[in-house]
């Protein structure tokens, strides 16, 4: 207990927890200028959120991609790298999962975990194709991960469209019940709200991301190689080596994603003319998260809240999915903006201190 | 303008960072036209105080005066508007933009909306020949020399209308040679009416140029002395606070095997031009080899040549007749090499690991440091509870951020590390840079010491002084090459100094006789 107490009070969880409840002040403000009411509008999200079994569920459903894309861009940051592909990687695992899951008829306790791991190689193939460059080419890590988002995109809808298409349908064949990681009863407990597997194994690989980055030699040289790659060099680790595990690892975490999303929710890829965006969110989530996993886990959880509850805010306070936008990027900014933060809350903690010596 | 006496004169200033007072009721005056030292080691307050006079740092206490007029220094610009300059220790020039351009900076002659480069050359010309700054106004400054760059950045400060310099450890980065020329640049500075602080740790500098010397320690003011009444031993143990010495206190050398044999290596810099040209030399079990030569003319490349952090193009490196010619650099540090790097935040440590961490970042993956396989934490820790006991690094934890401890604490942490590898070959490149008396004496001690335990050593330095202390021979590299090798008994800091400015040993002599 005293534990919790501390995690929450010492300032890593303190700033963004400040950091959040600015954002939403903030979002307040925006809210009425534009004449919506504030109060009603949070209440909403809230009830949105919490309000039944079957919106708790779709909301941890919501969550959980999140939290592997927000893995993914965490993993990259802490070996120095700006993984932007998380969402090319997340595309190429969804393609990965629905390419064995339609394709193939396997047991179920073959058929499902292939089909995840299909994907999360893809997914992390995607990632080392940047870390390969970046490494023996020294091409940024942005540019290609960037081009590789769209090339992942079109080169998915092309597979798709030629040789996995349900006939006359924009989108793939229905996958194999057999490859399906839904959570039957449970989601039937939640109202069939789309529950699976999927967020133990988001929680799972929150659970690996600490222990390979802190409890691992690998680990250990790509946090070196993250905060000072001459020192890593001279310590004799292999600086290349160690670019292209942290994509390709950060690419793995974004394809099971990927994966997980059409075995466990849609079950199907469709021919898509955007891309997901789950990879995008992931980058926020990863900065809010401070890069460390149950900083991710949480971030995600707060993602997937305010996006899950927008929808409440929309249709009881009526606030337009624009403005709903400006308070989710209000919050974003506010955590980070984190000197900004600190910047507004100095003057209440130097009387905290005074206090304490008086 | 009115005779005054005194141009600066802080009153009773104390500055207090969090744990610390880094400036306690110091008082501080300097006369008009003298050269004034501020001594004392690292840490002790020096750099803040006058962080403080130029406007970086505001006082918590106390008063400036300047021209004895009382004043608010709020940001450096007023410091600038008051006539005070300041030449950093790392020169603050845009490496790739002319002496001119950054000369001007921030404050360009404008003809219209455009910079009027012809008058800005010309004033620049003007300026340096009457001080005797010598420059070339149309180079660039990532191709002059260090000294050339530091005159740049005197002439910034005169450029700006300074009266009150202040050099920041001028003589770090210059050779023998190019400190004569400074000390007459300072005289010149002085002779046309400026008032100069020199903040620095070297005796020998004050006794040779400064007028008075203030020395502070522990954030107080020790003393304030005029320099003709003083000597270096006393200067030295007010500094420290105890007795010191400078001699090095070694027995002769007794040779052994040749452990490094570096035999014609070539090798390119990072422009990829030659910067190791057909080098050759022995380092032998029990003896210290000093390399002596101005900076950039091939030490860092020698260094990494021989660590595996650059590729040889030609020749070879043997470690007790090895081949380790392009090894990499694990391969390296496995067979017997230990390196203790010339930039510690650079190289030597991951400044945001944890103490623990950084003791154990080239042996990391030994088996002693695993349970499981996994990294344990606990073994991790109490490895560097051991080293840091024996190597007196002051850190308040093995938790701590190497970020967090003194320059001269992550020396000796790198120190440790290195040492405990067991190296046959130690190379210790510029292991003293910035560090004060007292952390120079004891990391001197530890490189005879593994001498004396049968090490090769090889010691690489930009500090004569400490070639010639600490070698046992003294080889002097320029342009790449190794101009002569000698004995440090038998030689002097003038002969040393013509060859690391390219004349060989035969010619130093013939030039003496």
């Amino acid at each position: 207990m005293n534990k919790i107490v501390k995690f929450f009070t010492k300032d890593s969880s303190l700033i963004p927890l400040m950091a959040i409840l600015l954002g939403l002040l903030f979002g307040a403000v925006v809210m009425l200028l534009g004449g919506y009411n504030p109060l009603l509008a949070y209440t909403a999200l809230f009830q949105k959120v919490f309000g039944d079994l079957y919106n708790i569920g779709e909301t941890i459903r919501q969550i959980t991609p999140l939290i592997f894309t927000g893995l993914s861009v965490a993993f990259a940051f802490r070996t120095g790298l700006f993984n932007i592909g998380a969402e090319g990687q997340f595309v190429m695992g969804s393609l990965g999962a629905v390419w064995i899951g339609t394709q193939f008829a396997l047991p179920w306790y073959i058929h499902a975990p292939l089909a995840i791991i299909v994907g999360a190689l893809l997914g992390g193939f995607w990632g080392a194709i940047s870390g390969y460059l970046k490494a023996k080419r020294g091409v940024n890590e942005v540019i290609t991960t960037i081009m590789l988002n769209y090339i992942s995109l079109y080169l998915a809808n092309y597979i798709i469209a030629n040789y996995l298409r349900a006939p006359g349908q924009q989108r793939s064949e229905i996958i194999q019940d057999s490859a399906s990681i839904s959570l039957n009863t449970l989601s039937e407990f939640f109202g069939y709200a789309r529950l699976h597997w999927g967020i133990i194994l988001a929680i799972l690989a929150a659970f690996v991301f600490y222990i390979i980055l802190w409890k691992t030699k690998m680990g250990f040289e790509l946090r070196a190689v993250g905060f000072n790659p001459h020192a890593a060099e001279y310590a004799g680790m292999n600086v290349n080596k160690n670019v292209i595990n942290a994509m390709f690892i950060g690419g793995v975490f974004a394809g099971l994603g990927g994966a997980i999303e059409v075995l466990g929710v849609f079950k199907y890829m469709t021919i898509s003319a955007s891309l997901p965006g789950y990879g995008f969110d992931g980058i926020a989530v990863a900065l809010i998260g401070a890069n460390t996993a149950l900083g991710v886990i949480f971030a995600a959880i707060l993602f997937g809240v305010l996006e899950f509850g927008a929808a409440g805010m929309k249709f009881v306070a009526g606030v337009p999915i624009e403005v709903i936008e400006i308070v989710i990027a209000s919050v974003i900014f506010f955590v980070a903006a984190s000197g900004l933060v600190k910047f507004i809350l100095k003057p209440f903690r130097r009387k905290e201190k005074g206090g304490a010596v008086e | 303008m009115k005779d005054v006496k005194y141009v600066v004169e802080m009153r009773g200033i104390t500055k207090r960072f969090p744990g610390i007072v880094a400036n306690d009721s110091i008082s501080f005056k300097v006369k008009k036209g003298e050269i004034h030292a501020l001594l004392g080691e690292n840490g002790a307050g020096k750099s803040t105080l006058m962080n403080i006079l130029f406007g970086l740092y505001e006082p918590d206490e106390g008063q400036i005066f300047i021209n004895e007029q009382a004043v608010q220094i709020t940001d450096p610009n007023v410091a600038n508007d008051l006539g005070i300059g300041m030449v950093h220790q790392h020169f603050m020039l845009v490496e790739n933009f002319t002496v001119t351009e950054n000369i001007i900076l921030g404050s360009e002659p404008k003809m219209g909306l455009k910079i009027d480069y012809n008058k800005a050359r010309e004033q620049v010309l003007e300026l340096s020949k009457r001080y005797g700054l010598h420059v070339d106004p149309d180079a660039k400054i990532e191709d002059i020399s260090v000294g050339m760059q530091q005159r740049v950045e005197i002439l910034k400060t005169l450029y700006r209308g300074a009266d009150i310099i202040i050099f920041d450890e001028p003589t770090a980065v210059l050779t023998p040679q190019e400190i004569e020329d400074l000390i007459g640049i300072m005289r010149n500075l002085v002779n046309e009416g400026k008032s100069i602080i020199l903040i620095t740790h070297k005796l020998k500098e004050i006794m040779a140029i400064a007028d008075s010397v203030t020395i502070i320690r522990r954030g107080k003011v020790i003393d304030s002395l005029a320099v003709k009444d003083t000597n270096q031993d006393e200067l030295a143990s007010k500094m420290v606070g105890r007795e010191v010495t400078f001699a090095v206190d070694k027995k002769p050398a007794d040779p052994k095997d040749v452990i490094l044999r570096v035999s014609d290596v070539t090798a390119k810099d990072n422009r990829g031009l030659t910067a190791l040209n057909e080098i050759s030399f022995e380092v032998r079990a029990g003896e210290i080899l000093g390399i002596a030569g101005v900076d950039g003319n091939g030490q860092s490349e020698l260094i990494e040549v021989i660590t595996g952090l650059r590729k040889v193009e030609s020749g070879q490196v043997y470690l007790k007749d090895t081949d380790i010619t392009n090894n990499t650099p694990r391969e390296i540090s496995e067979s017997g090499i230990s390196h203790i790097p010339e930039d510690r935040h650079k190289r030597g440590l991951v400044l945001d690991f944890t103490m623990g961490e950084n003791l154990v970042l080239e042996t990391y993956f030994y088996p002693e440091f695993q349970t499981n396989r996994f990294l344990d934490y606990n073994k991790i820790n109490t490895h560097a509870k051991k080293l840091i006991e024996e190597f007196d690094v002051r850190t308040p934890s093995v938790d701590t951020l190497a970020r967090a401890l003194s320059g001269g604490n992550q020396q000796k942490a790198i120190i440790a590390r290195e040492v405990d590898k067991d190296p046959d070959l130690l190379i210790a490149a510029q292991p003293t840079r910035g560090l004060d008396v007292g952390a120079i004496e004891f990391i001197h001690k530890r490189l005879v010491e593994q001498r004396d335990k049968g090490k090769a050593v090889l010691l690489l330095s930009l500090e004569l002084d400490e070639i010639m202390n600490v070698s046992d021979r003294i080889a002097v590299i320029y342009e790449g090459k190794i101009v002569g090798v000698v004995d440090p008994k038998k030689t002097s800091e003038k002969e040393l100094g013509l060859m690391m400015a390219g004349a060989t040993t035969e010619g130093v002599k013939a030039g003496n006789e």
